[in-house]
């Protein structure tokens, strides 16, 4: 069936024949038969990467959990099983995931497909790191498991390998033991941008989990202050000692706040994104001392607002995320901010962490800062885009696949110099013609 | 655990079935699943026992074997305390008024199985004192209607054998529930257009068995409520106005 796809930004939407089947068996039967066609997961990548250029494989029905070995401690499940799933089955008992986006609403097979990085990068590495083996669907209809040790060429293509080298069915991933759900956080409001980059860098030595918010639309002196927020897994003795009482597995409770229209795209301007982050980066200055914070409000606090993505009016938004190595970072950071400040086009989310290396030839990651803005969709967007590309060329960084809509080729291949090689796996397993993505042909992969 | 209660759950690998028994499983009840699909089976098995850490087992059944009831029910590793039959079969109407064979196998499918082994279900539950059998019906089965009377009579038959078995076992300690989901999205409904309002998710038809048998009253119940009026409507249109609409 013909159905206009897009991803979390809502930009671009593209026709595509979408095709959902209910079993591995049937994704072999799926795959064999066509060509043009790429995996998707939950659709949570923001631009072009979860929609075939000609027929879109879903895989949400690949929802069942195989196995759980506690003495190893890792999971087994099938691809289209969500993140969120996990956690409300494991937490209760005492399991975490050791790398999380900033949605429980992906699919464990997009996790894979993007080497997801979480607040933890510096110190434990993308999901790829504590992914055991995983089963793939090449695209000629062969069922193959690989793993660190076996056909490690192929899975360390497949890894943050955006689909382009069939479809994963199958995720074996090691867990980590939390004694509780909350996490104990810390948070410092930082004045300006070298503060801000300074605290982080000082936190990767301390923390587990670190992130910056920024204040985007915060322009000269102020530009780049944000607020930095600290995070440890509470144990026990934590909860006793700083809310006694509390339920140490704190569940997950579905979204209240909605948006089920389309804000006009006016509405979130520099006055009340402004206003918006006087008071929040206030109310981080004014935080005194550890805070406890529940494991869904801390890491997926906007889960909490369903559709949210419709914030940005009907022709949607992209998110451009860079990662600049460290020691060019805060004058490139710097420059970006400036730019998106003075085109008026206010970013409501607006983040930075540290990263270390990824984990796959095409994943996002390597040692450095990233920064996140989302940018509504206008006539002048891909102009500005284009410029900023152009400074993150410059000081040697690259854009993340999983978010990008709007980069050229020349971006893409300045970015990640393992393109020779993942190609070469391509086309000896005969992906070549067959496994493309709108993505991967917008920017030849 | 001694007082771990267990539900069997008759067509383990629909939708329906899936999420009931991952409710039960939730609330901590040992599952039971009996399925004709010994791949399908082990995969929602190991997915209940794996979300869950309850024992969940798997057992082979095909509703169209009416004399192989028995040994199934006997190859259990104990009677469960709770059954719910989600087995049905749709079928296409136009193939089923063309082809005998087709009709018999809808018919048998959704009545004749299902009121069977819910029936040498209830012998057992009457015996020990004790039990809940759900029965999953359809409003399909509150009139007939062109669209889908071979499926519809055969929800209809299975509607009055639950309410005579209700009416038979209430004094027995045993509880009968009927539900009729109304339209619910699954792999029997894929494709089709159907009405949002009306429409439920297969978890709603789970929480709406859970909590009728939590309640623990003998009686029938539409998932969402506004099939009430809208079957009751349909049931009092006179013949005259019925046989002039397209339902
Ligand atoms: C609010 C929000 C916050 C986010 N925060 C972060 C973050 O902090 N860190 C981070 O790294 N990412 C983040 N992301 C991005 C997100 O984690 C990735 O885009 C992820 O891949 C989405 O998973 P999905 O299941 O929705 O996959 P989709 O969006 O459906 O697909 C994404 C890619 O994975 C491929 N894919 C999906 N499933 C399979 C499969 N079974 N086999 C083969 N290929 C497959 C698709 O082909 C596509 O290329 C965020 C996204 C959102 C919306
Ligand atoms: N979906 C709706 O809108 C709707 C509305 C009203 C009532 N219902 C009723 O709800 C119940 C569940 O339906 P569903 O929507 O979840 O659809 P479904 O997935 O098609 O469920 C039908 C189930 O019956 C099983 N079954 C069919 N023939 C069988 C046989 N000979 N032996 C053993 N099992 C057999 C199927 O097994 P396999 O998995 O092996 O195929 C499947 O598990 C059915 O009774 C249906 O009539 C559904």
């Amino acid at each position: 069936m013909m159905t206009d796809l897009c991803g979390w930004g809502r930009y671009p939407r593209l026709a595509s024949d979408l095709l959902e089947p209910r079993r591995a068996e049937e994704v072999r039967q799926v795959q064999a038969a066509r060509t043009g066609w790429v995996a998707r997961g939950n659709g949570r990548a923001y631009g072009d990467a979860a929609i075939g250029l000609e027929a879109t494989i879903g895989l949400r029905a690949l929802d069942r959990m195989r196995h759980l070995d506690e003495a190893a401690g890792t999971l087994t499940a099938e691809a289209g099983v969500t993140l969120g799933e996990v956690i409300d089955a494991l937490l209760p008992r005492g399991w975490f995931v050791p790398a999380v986006p900033g949605t429980q609403y992906v699919t464990l097979g997009g996790m894979v497909a993007s080497d997801v990085h979480g607040k933890n990068h510096h110190a434990t590495g993308g999901f790829g790191a504590h992914v055991r083996a995983l089963t793939l669907v090449l695209p000629g209809g062969e069922v193959v498991r690989c793993s660190p040790q076996e056909k490690a060429a192929l899975f360390r293509a497949t890894i943050g390998g955006q689909g382009l080298t069939g479809s994963i069915t199958e995720v074996t991933f090691g867990l980590m033991r939390v004694e509780t759900g909350w996490i104990r956080q810390r948070t410092i409001a930082t004045p300006d941008l070298a503060t801000t980059i300074r605290v982080l860098a000082e936190a990767e030595a301390e923390a587990t989990y670190s992130v910056a918010w920024i204040d985007s639309v915060a322009r000269g002196a102020r530009l780049g202050r944000g607020a930095v927020f600290l995070g440890e897994h509470a144990t026990r003795a934590d909860l006793a000692e700083l809310a006694p009482g509390t339920d140490p597995r704190p569940r997950h409770r579905p979204a209240r706040l909605g948006m089920s229209f389309d804000l006009p795209g006016f509405t979130l301007n520099r006055l009340s994104v402004g206003a918006f982050n006087e008071l929040y980066w206030r109310k981080a200055a004014a935080t005194r001392g550890p805070q406890l914070s529940a494991w869904s409000s801390y890491f997926f606090p906007l889960d909490g607002i369903t559709d949210w993505n419709r914030m940005y009016g009907p022709r949607g938004f992209v998110q451009h995320q860079c990662v600049i190595p460290a020691p060019v970072a805060q004058d490139a950071v710097a420059e970006i901010l400036r730019r998106v400040a003075a085109a008026g086009t206010a970013s409501f989310l607006a983040v930075l962490k540290s990263l270390a290396h990824g984990h796959g030839l095409l994943s996002f990651p390597m040692p450095g800062l990233t920064l996140a803005l989302d940018i509504r969709m206008t006539e002048e967007t891909p102009a500005l885009l284009a410029g900023l590309d152009r400074l993150v060329v410059e000081a040697g960084g690259r854009l993340y696949l999983a978010k990008d809509a709007c980069q050229s080729p020349a971006t893409f291949e300045a970015g990640y110099p393992a393109l020779g090689a993942f190609r070469a796996i391509r086309r000896e397993i005969g992906a070549e013609g067959r496994v493309t993505s709108r993505l991967s042909a917008r920017l030849g992969i | 655990m001694a007082d771990t209660k267990t539900v069997l759950v008759l067509g383990g690998t629909s939708d329906i079935g899936r999420a009931t028994a991952l409710r039960y499983a939730e609330a901590g009840w040992a599952v039971q699943l009996a399925a004709r699909d010994a791949a399908e089976g082990e995969r929602v098995r190991a997915d209940i026992a794996t979300r869950t850490g309850v024992p969940v087992t798997l057992h082979r059944l095909d509703i169209l074997d009416t004399a192989g009831f028995g040994a199934v029910l006997d190859g259990l590793p104990a009677l469960p305390d709770t059954a719910v039959c989600v087995i049905g079969l749709l079928g296409e109407q136009a193939r089923s008024e063309a082809d005998p064979a087709e009709a018999a196998r809808v018919m048998r499918s959704n009545f004749e199985g299902p009121a069977l082994l819910l029936e040498a279900l209830a012998a057992r539950f009457a015996a020990r004192g004790r039990g809940t059998l759900v029965g999953v019906s359809s409003v399909a089965g509150d009139r007939g209607r062109a669209s889908n009377y071979v499926y519809g009579a055969a929800k209809a038959g299975l509607t009055a054998y639950l309410a005579g078995m209700r009416h038979r076992l209430a004094r027995l300690g045993v509880t009968v529930i009927t539900v009729k989901p109304g339209f619910v999205r699954t792999r029997m409904t894929a494709g089709m257009p159907l009405p949002g309002p009306v429409t439920a998710a297969p978890r709603e038809v789970a929480e709406a068995i859970f909590r009728a048998d939590a309640r623990g009253r003998p009686r029938s119940l539409y998932v969402r409520r506004v099939w009430w009026p809208i079957m009751t409507l349909i049931r009092l249109l006179p013949e005259p106005v019925f046989l002039r609409t397209r339902l």
